[in-house]
Order: C-alpha cells, then sequence, then structure tokens
C-alpha cells in the first residue's frame, strides 16, 4: 500500500491510497453530490436498485420487451431511528419516463445545464463487448447511469426542488399526466426550433460564444478519446488471449519432458490466468468510459444553454430594433421629413398628403405601438439578464463539479491501470517461480532424482 | 587427422603447463568428467578412441576404469552442473580453452561489403602454442569450420550456426540489431564446440582461434560437404530394427521441433499484436495532451495521464524489442539444433545397416565357405557401436544445455514481463500521488466529508500479493 505524503495529517490516512477500486471512487463522486446537501437529499436516499425485462403491447398493439428501473426512495430520518430501518418506497420506472422527464427538465429550466441520461444504446464499443441494449452487462451499466442522473437533478440547487421531479420519484401512477399537464410539450415546439434556426447575433455575449466553443471543443476530443480507447481495448485483448495460447503449447510439451514437465505444466496454467484476467479488467473499465460519456452528453446540455440565450439576446436585439423603427417612424411623421422610405410616405408625396385627422390617428397608433415596444424590450432586456445571471450561476457550478469529477475520474483509470499492472506482476512472478523449478539434472530412469 | 579423446580434458590451468598430464596419458584416473566410451563399447574389450587415430603413449593402464566409477564421475559432473548454474557452459571445473566472439566491425572492399569480429581464445593447452590468441573471423569463416567439424567428426553432434542467407532489403545485414543478434549466436556455438570434450580438440578448431589467415579453401569445403552426405544416403543399406532408445530420441525431436515452432508462432503473434497495441496507445497519449489544450483546471492531470500513457509505451517498445531480439532467436537456434541432431540419427542409421548388412552376406559366405569374419565387417560394427556411444554422450549433454537454455529463455521472458509492469505501475503511481496531492490541497480548504470516512472505511482491503524476492 502506498500512502501519499499529502501533509495534511487527517486525511492522510484516507489520499493517497491507491487500493481504492473504481466502484469506490465512484462512491466518492456520489457522496459529493449528496454531500452537496439539498433539502431533497436531506430528506430521501435515493437509489436504482434494480432491472426487470417486461413484456407488454405498445401503443401500436404489438408485443415488445423492455426494461423497467426499481427506484427505492428510503426516507432519511427512518435510518436514524433505533430498530429495524423502515422499508423503502419503491417504483419501476421505463427508460422513456426519465426520457419525458428530462425533456421537461429542459423546457420548464431553459438556463439550467440539465444531467444527461445514459445512452440509449451502446456507443465506443470495442468489439468484444455487445452492443445489445439487452446485454445484461449494458442493462447494468444503465441502471447505474440513471440512478447518476436522479442523484445529479437531486442534488442540484434548482432543480431539486421541482415538484414534477419530486412526483416521479414518488408516485408512480398518473405522473405522465401530471406531466403533461404542465403544458410544457408547447415549449418543445419552440425549443426545437431555437435549437435549429440559424440566428445572426449582433452582439453576441462573448462569455456565451466562449463557452459553446469550449464545449464543442470538449465535444470533439471527447468523442475522439472515446473512440481510440475502444481500439486501444480491442487492441490489449488480443494481446492478453494469444498468450493464452502458450498455456496449451507448454502443457503439450511437458508431455515429453522428464526434468522440465512440471514447470513447464504448471507455469502454463498461469499463462492461461494470464489471458483470461483481461475480461475483468476491461469490463471495469469501462465505468471509466461511462465517466467520459456522461461529460460528452453534458456538452450538448451546455450547447443549448447557450443556444437558448443566442435565441433571447436575438429576440431582444429584434424588439430594440422595431422599437427603433418605430421612433424613427414618429419623428418623420412629426417633423415631416420622410428619412425611410415608405409606401405611405411616397403615395402621399403623390398624391397629396393626408389629412390632419388622419395624420394624428396614425400618430397615437404610433405611439401606442411605441409603449408597447418599449415595455417589451423591458421585458426582454429582464428576462434576459435574468437568465444570464441565473445561468452563469449554473455554468460555474458546473465548470466546478465537471473539473472535479473529471480529476476523480482520472484519478480512478489511474488506479485501474495500477491494479492491471499488479495483477500482470503477480502472474508473471508465478510463471518465473515455476520456470525457477525446472531441475537442471538428469532424472534417472525410475524418475527420481540423482 | 583429428584427435579425439575420450577422457576429458587436463585439469585445471593454476598448474604450469608441463605439469599437466597429457589428456591420453596412462596416469590419468577416473577424474573422467566426461560420459565415457567405456560404458556402451563391447565392455571387457581395451579403451579405443573413436577416430582410430594413433596414441602418444600406449592404450591407457586405467581401462581399470570400470563402467561403476565411469558412471560415479558422471554422476559427479552432473552434480556440479547445479553448482556451475550460473556458468551456462562449463561442462567440468577443469575448464582450459576459453573463447569470445566479440567487437563487429565492418569492412568495405572494391568487392563486398562485410562484417569481421573478433574471436579471442584464451587456454592452457599444449595444442596451442601460445596462451593467448586473438583473430578476426567473418561468417563465412564460421561455416567453414562448421563444416570442417561435420566432416571430420560425423558421429558427434555439431551446433548449429545462425542463418546463413538473409533477403536483402528485407533484413538489414548491417544494422545494429541484426548483428549484435547474429554475434550472440556466433559466439554461442563457438563456445559449444570448445566445451566439448571430442570436438574442441579439433585441428580445425585450432586453425580456426590461431591462424592469421584462414586458409580459404571454402568453395571446396561445400562440394566435400554434399559428396560426404551423398556417401552416407548412397549407402543403401535398410536398417532392420532401431534399437529403442534411438527411436525414442528421433520422436521427441520431432514433437519437440513441432513445439518449437509453436511457441515461436505465438511469440511472433504477440509482437505484432503489442505493435498493434503500440500505435493505438500512442494516439490514445495524444488525445489526452490535446484535451489538456482547452482546459485549465485538468490541464495538469491530463497532461499527466498523457505522460504516463507515453511511459507506457517506452516500456512496452522495450518488452517487444527484447522478444524479438533475444527470445526468438533462441527458438529458431534450438530448431536448428534439432535438425541437425536428427541428421546425426539418420547417420546413425546408415552405419547400422551397413554393419547389419554386411554381417548378413558375411554370415551367408561363412555358412558357404567357412571363411573367418572378414576385418571389415569388424570395422563396421566398431564403427557403430562407437557412433552409438558418441550419440548417446551428445545426447545427455545437448539435453542439459537445453534445460538450461530454456530455463534461462523463459525465467528472461517472464522477467521483462515483470520488468514492463513495474515501470508502468510506477509511472501511474506518481500520477495519482500528484492527483490527489492537489484534491487534499482543494480539501483543506473545506471541512471532512462524508466521502472521506466512507473511504477510509474501504480502505482495510488487502493489497494484491506483493511478491518478493523480484528481479
Amino acid at each position: 500500500m502506498i500512502m501519499a505524503d499529502s501533509g495534511s495529517s487527517e486525511e492522510a490516512a484516507v489520499i493517497g491510497n491507491t487500493d481504492i477500486t473504481s466502484t469506490e471512487s465512484e462512491n466518492n463522486i456520489i457522496n459529493t453530490m449528496v454531500e452537496r446537501g439539498t433539502s431533497l437529499l436531506k430528506k430521501m436516499e435515493i437509489s436504482v436498485a434494480e432491472a426487470e425485462k417486461r413484456t407488454g403491447k405498445n401503443t401500436v398493439n404489438m408485443q415488445e420487451t423492455y426494461t423497467v428501473y426499481l427506484i427505492e426512495i428510503r426516507q432519511a430520518e427512518s435510518a436514524t431511528e433505533g430498530g429495524t430501518p423502515a422499508a423503502p418506497d419503491t417504483l419501476w420506472r421505463r427508460y422513456s419516463e426519465f426520457e419525458l422527464l428530462r425533456t421537461y427538465l429542459l423546457v420548464t429550466y431553459p438556463y439550467i445545464i440539465i444531467p444527461p441520461l445514459p445512452e440509449k444504446r451502446a456507443e465506443f464499443v470495442w468489439h468484444k463487448l455487445s452492443a445489445d441494449n439487452l446485454d445484461p452487462d449494458f442493462v447494468e451499466r444503465r441502471r447505474v447511469g440513471l440512478e447518476n442522473f436522479l442523484l445529479r437533478v437531486a442534488s442540484h440547487p434548482v432543480l431539486s426542488n421541482d415538484n414534477i421531479f419530486f412526483h416521479f420519484l414518488t408516485e408512480e401512477k398518473g405522473w405522465r399526466e401530471a406531466v403533461l399537464d404542465t403544458g410544457f410539450q408547447d415549449k418543445v415546439d419552440s425549443r426545437l426550433k431555437s435549437l435549429s434556426a440559424m440566428l445572426r447575433v449582433k452582439s453576441p455575449d462573448r462569455r456565451f460564444t466562449a463557452l459553446k466553443q469550449y464545449s464543442d471543443e470538449l465535444n470533439a476530443v471527447v468523442s475522439q478519446l472515446l473512440r481510440v480507447r475502444a481500439r486501444v481495448a480491442d487492441r490489449l485483448y488480443g494481446v492478453y488471449k494469444v498468450h493464452g495460447n502458450y498455456g496449451r503449447v507448454f502443457s503439450e510439451w511437458s508431455a515429453i519432458e522428464k526434468e522440465m514437465g512440471d514447470g513447464l505444466q504448471s507455469a502454463g496454467h498461469h499463462m492461461d490466468t494470464y489471458a483470461a484476467s483481461i475480461d475483468d479488467i476491461l469490463e471495469e473499465e469501462e465505468h471509466y468510459a461511462d465517466q467520459l460519456k456522461e461529460y460528452l452528453f453534458y456538452t450538448d446540455a451546455v450547447r443549448s444553454v447557450c443556444r437558448k440565450h443566442e435565441l433571447m439576446q436575438y429576440e431582444l436585439e429584434m424588439a430594440s430594433q422595431d422599437l427603433a423603427y418605430k421612433k424613427q417612424q414618429k419623428e418623420e411623421l412629426v417633423t415631416g421629413t420622410v428619412r425611410i422610405f415608405s409606401l405611405k410616405g411616397m403615395t402621399s408625396k403623390l398624391f397629396g398628403s393626408e389629412s390632419q385627422e388622419q395624420r394624428e390617428s396614425r400618430l397615437s397608433a404610433l405611439e401606442q405601438s411605441i409603449e408597447e415596444g418599449i415595455e417589451a424590450v423591458m421585458e426582454k432586456n429582464t428576462e434576459c439578464r435574468d437568465f444570464v445571471r441565473a445561468a452563469w450561476e449554473d455554468i460555474e457550478r458546473f465548470k466546478e463539479q465537471k473539473d472535479k469529477d473529471l480529476r476523480e475520474a482520472l484519478i480512478s483509470y489511474a488506479i485501474m491501470q495500477i491494479s492491471m499492472c499488479k495483477k500482470g506482476i503477480q502472474v508473471w512472478s508465478n510463471a518465473k517461480e515455476c520456470f525457477n523449478k525446472i531441475k537442471l539434472q538428469s532424472l534417472l530412469p525410475n524418475g527420481s532424482d540423482i | 587427422m583429428s584427435v579425439g579423446t575420450p577422457r576429458g580434458l587436463a585439469s585445471s590451468g593454476q598448474k604450469p603447463i608441463t605439469e599437466i598430464p597429457h589428456p591420453l596419458s596412462a596416469a590419468e584416473e577416473s577424474l573422467s568428467p566426461g560420459p565415457d566410451v567405456s560404458i556402451s563399447s563391447g565392455g571387457d574389450k581395451d579403451l579405443e578412441l573413436t577416430n582410430g587415430t594413433l596414441v602418444e603413449n600406449s592404450s591407457p593402464a586405467s581401462a581399470s576404469s570400470t563402467s561403476t566409477s565411469a558412471l560415479l564421475s558422471r554422476l559427479q559432473v552432473e552434480d556440479n552442473f547445479e553448482a556451475d548454474a550460473a556458468d551456462l557452459y562449463a561442462t567440468t571445473e577443469t575448464r582450459d580453452l576459453f573463447v569470445t566472439v566479440d567487437d563487429p566491425k565492418k569492412h568495405v572492399s572494391t568487392m563486398e561489403t562485410y562484417i569481421t569480429y573478433r574471436v579471442s581464445t584464451k587456454t592452457t593447452r599444449i595444442e596451442f602454442d601460445l596462451p593467448e590468441y586473438s583473430v578476426r573471423r567473418r561468417y563465412q569463416d564460421f561455416d567453414w569450420l562448421r563444416v570442417k567439424l561435420e566432416e571430420t567428426q560425423p558421429t558427434n553432434l555439431i551446433p548449429p550456426l545462425p542463418e546463413k542467407f538473409v533477403m536483402k532489403g528485407v533484413v538489414d545485414r548491417f544494422s545494429e540489431e541484426f548483428v549484435e543478434t547474429r554475434m550472440k549466436a556466433l559466439d554461442k556455438f563457438l563456445k559449444r564446440v570448445a566445451d566439448h570434450p571430442v570436438l574442441s580438440f579439433n585441428p580445425h578448431l585450432n586453425a580456426f582461434l590461431t591462424a592469421k589467415d584462414l586458409n580459404k579453401r571454402q568453395g571446396l569445403a561445400l562440394l566435400t560437404k554434399m559428396g560426404e552426405s551423398v556417401k552416407h544416403v548412397a549407402g543403401g543399406y535398410k536398417l532392420r530394427a532401431r534399437p529403442p532408445e534411438f527411436n525414442a530420441m528421433g520422436e521427441y525431436l520431432d514433437t519437440f521441433s513441432q513445439k518449437l515452432g509453436t511457441i515461436d508462432r505465438i511469440a511472433q503473434r504477440i509482437l505484432r499484436e503489442q505493435s498493434e497495441y503500440l500505435t493505438e496507445l500512442r494516439e490514445y497519449a495524444s488525445v489526452y495532451s490535446s484535451w489538456a489544450g482547452s482546459e485549465e483546471e485538468l490541464q495538469r492531470p491530463l497532461e499527466g495521464v498523457a505522460g504516463c500513457v507515453t511511459t507506457c509505451c517506452g516500456a512496452l517498445e522495450d518488452l517487444s524489442e527484447n522478444m524479438s531480439q533475444d527470445f526468438l532467436p533462441v527458438l529458431r537456434e534450438y530448431v536448428l539444433y534439432t535438425e541437425t541432431m536428427k541428421n546425426v540419427l539418420r547417420k546413425r542409421d546408415q552405419s547400422q545397416a551397413e554393419y547389419e548388412g554386411r554381417l548378413e552376406a558375411a554370415v551367408l559366405r561363412k555358412q558357404e565357405d567357412r571363411t573367418p569374419m572378414p576385418l571389415e565387417v569388424e570395422k563396421c560394427q566398431d564403427k557403430m557401436e562407437c557412433f552409438n556411444a558418441d550419440l548417446k554422450a551428445d545426447w545427455e549433454r545437448w539435453q542439459c544445455n537445453k534445460r538450461q537454455d530454456f530455463k534461462q529463455l523463459l525465467i528472461g521472458m517472464a522477467d521483462k514481463n515483470i520488468n514492463y509492469y513495474e515501470k508502468c505501475q510506477t509511472a501511474w503511481e506518481s500520477l495519482v500521488t500528484v492527483l490527489q496531492d492537489k484534491q487534499t490541497e482543494d480539501k483543506t480548504r473545506k471541512r471532512p466529508t462524508r466521502q472521506q470516512i466512507s473511504t477510509a472505511e474501504l480502505c482495510s482491503c488487502s493489497p494484491v500479493g506483493q511478491i518478493e524476492g523480484g528481479v
């Protein structure tokens, strides 16, 4: 065991322990979320405990197989009472319900970076791993990912207070209706529009531009990293598995040897062990890949916040522009000069100016419009300002979270590598001992030593 | 003609040369380290030399060295093997001929470019005029020596040479790696010959080690070699029944060379996989580096990971290089060795077949006209029996060397792998320390959390078994 001298004595026992497994490291991340101490998490412990296959009829009345996940809520107080803790409240949810929840949150809190769901289909797989959605390993990893999602939302200072979210965790029936009742669906369309529209903002907020750029870079580099990692895993698998052939050939060879037989035979077993060890090693590494994927998907959430801001900014600029134009029009009407070309202006020039009444009614209509316009601009301005403030608060929170989580993930990855090295040393040392046992002396014909 | 001795080498070079008894002198008792011919020859007969050459003294009185004492002395030698385990090529504690091949140099002439090696000799034997020699030899010369040995010692197993021909354009004959590998193999070859109780007294070896300019009749030598093998085959006698021990040898060799071939293929496959792994690993490192470029807080950790992966790449390169330079050549050498041994077995078969054929013919004639057993038949019998004895002796020696060589080879392979993992582990461990130190730095600003407490509880897992007595 290696104890790093971190300088802080109380915490030295903890930090520097390279025997932490990756699961424990993940627990570190979860515990950090818990300790964040949102009021929700103070009241309850949330976990996604199981996954189960179900079959049923879907909306087009066809049989389908799907997986449901068991959400367990433990009341925090019950754990502190003496005696046996109360049984947890449980309910089952499908992946599609999680998706619905997330969409609702996206629409309702456009200035918040909404935590992502685990991937729907397995991507970036190295080819020995199954890309099948019903594969138990994949389902298991998805279960972990869903739990992670719930904890992220539950530990968010804003999102944890949402009623629909609370409802999601506590009431199995009627939740779908409740969500739809909020009418968030209407906003969905405009959101989709905003995400795909090509907007040209005149004075973009430099911070948001920088953030969007960073988010795109992060997306690109993490995608690349995941791709290369999958290839590395493939190759490493090959190296280990080919060593398994030594096992067989040593065994065959040992059959024709007297003095070398035992040593070769047992060494061969160790080679088999070595070849088999890669399966667990790579399975564990998938956890690391999942951590990276979470942040890959996070970049989409960041991007959409930036886009929403862009849209808001654009609308604000449009409103201001509109107001400016109306003011211009009024000025012309009042002073009689025509700076802005308008058909009305031209026709009045050609066919004589309008009557005083007409002018006055136009003027008052315009003034009304300007009033409304000023209000609209003020509203949009406030909206924008509030959005920016709230968004940046969340962005700062996200940045901190990201740095911490990814650092933790890198540490756990390094620990995985150390564990792999230790296993390798163990196996080869065992094999070396077997080779060491090879006798150099000839055995007598009856097989005994001289 | 060559001088062979069944009795073994003179005692250690500590004594002045004049005091050292001649190997063939009657004074020498059962200190004979090598397997004795007397064991397997006709039993009661006087000791005779395998090659029928003249001996300075009359046949040694120590024919009294009976089978038992010879067996004992043989056992003594085997015991010494363990003591001399580190000294790979010691056949006895009384070695008196030391040879080394080193110092490769390139020679460029108008006709050709080639490499020569320095061959150094230290000896106390009186067959040599001087105690020390240093000559330069090229591969051709080694080949010449081998051919000569095969010619003149047809009943002995001659160690193999590394491959003669290399495809130009595929392998660089002048690359450091190639020359290094070849030189090691030549050194091994020469040491094996020098340690052989019979071969080391061959005058061609003497010439090889001492002459300024070898008599360059290599072209002729090649023809002679071919002639010899033709002669053997053209014996035309059919073998009746091979003694079981030689059958067993043949079967062993077949299976053994098969397994060697398999191991060679596996090793090559591993090298290929490792090479592909290395390629991906390098790109992997560079992606971490490029990610570090867009980060602030995470820049150092990401650079750290990139650095670790790069270190592992270096360690992997070393491992692969070692496999291809040290491991594979020895495997291949033993494949050649096995082939050579099979050839010797075939020649032995021929010798037996010839004897049996002649004997049959003579018996028939004897029945007809009562003539005594012709001399040539007796000579054949002698030849066969000597051949058998030599072969068995060489076989034992070969088996011994094989065990030693492979033990060393396999241990070496294990060591290199352990080494590789150790390097990687060290790199990752120092990274974890750095990363966790930074974490502590951040944490000391905040109060201790539940996270740390629960991790401390998880701390109680035992470490993966540490192996003591590493390299």
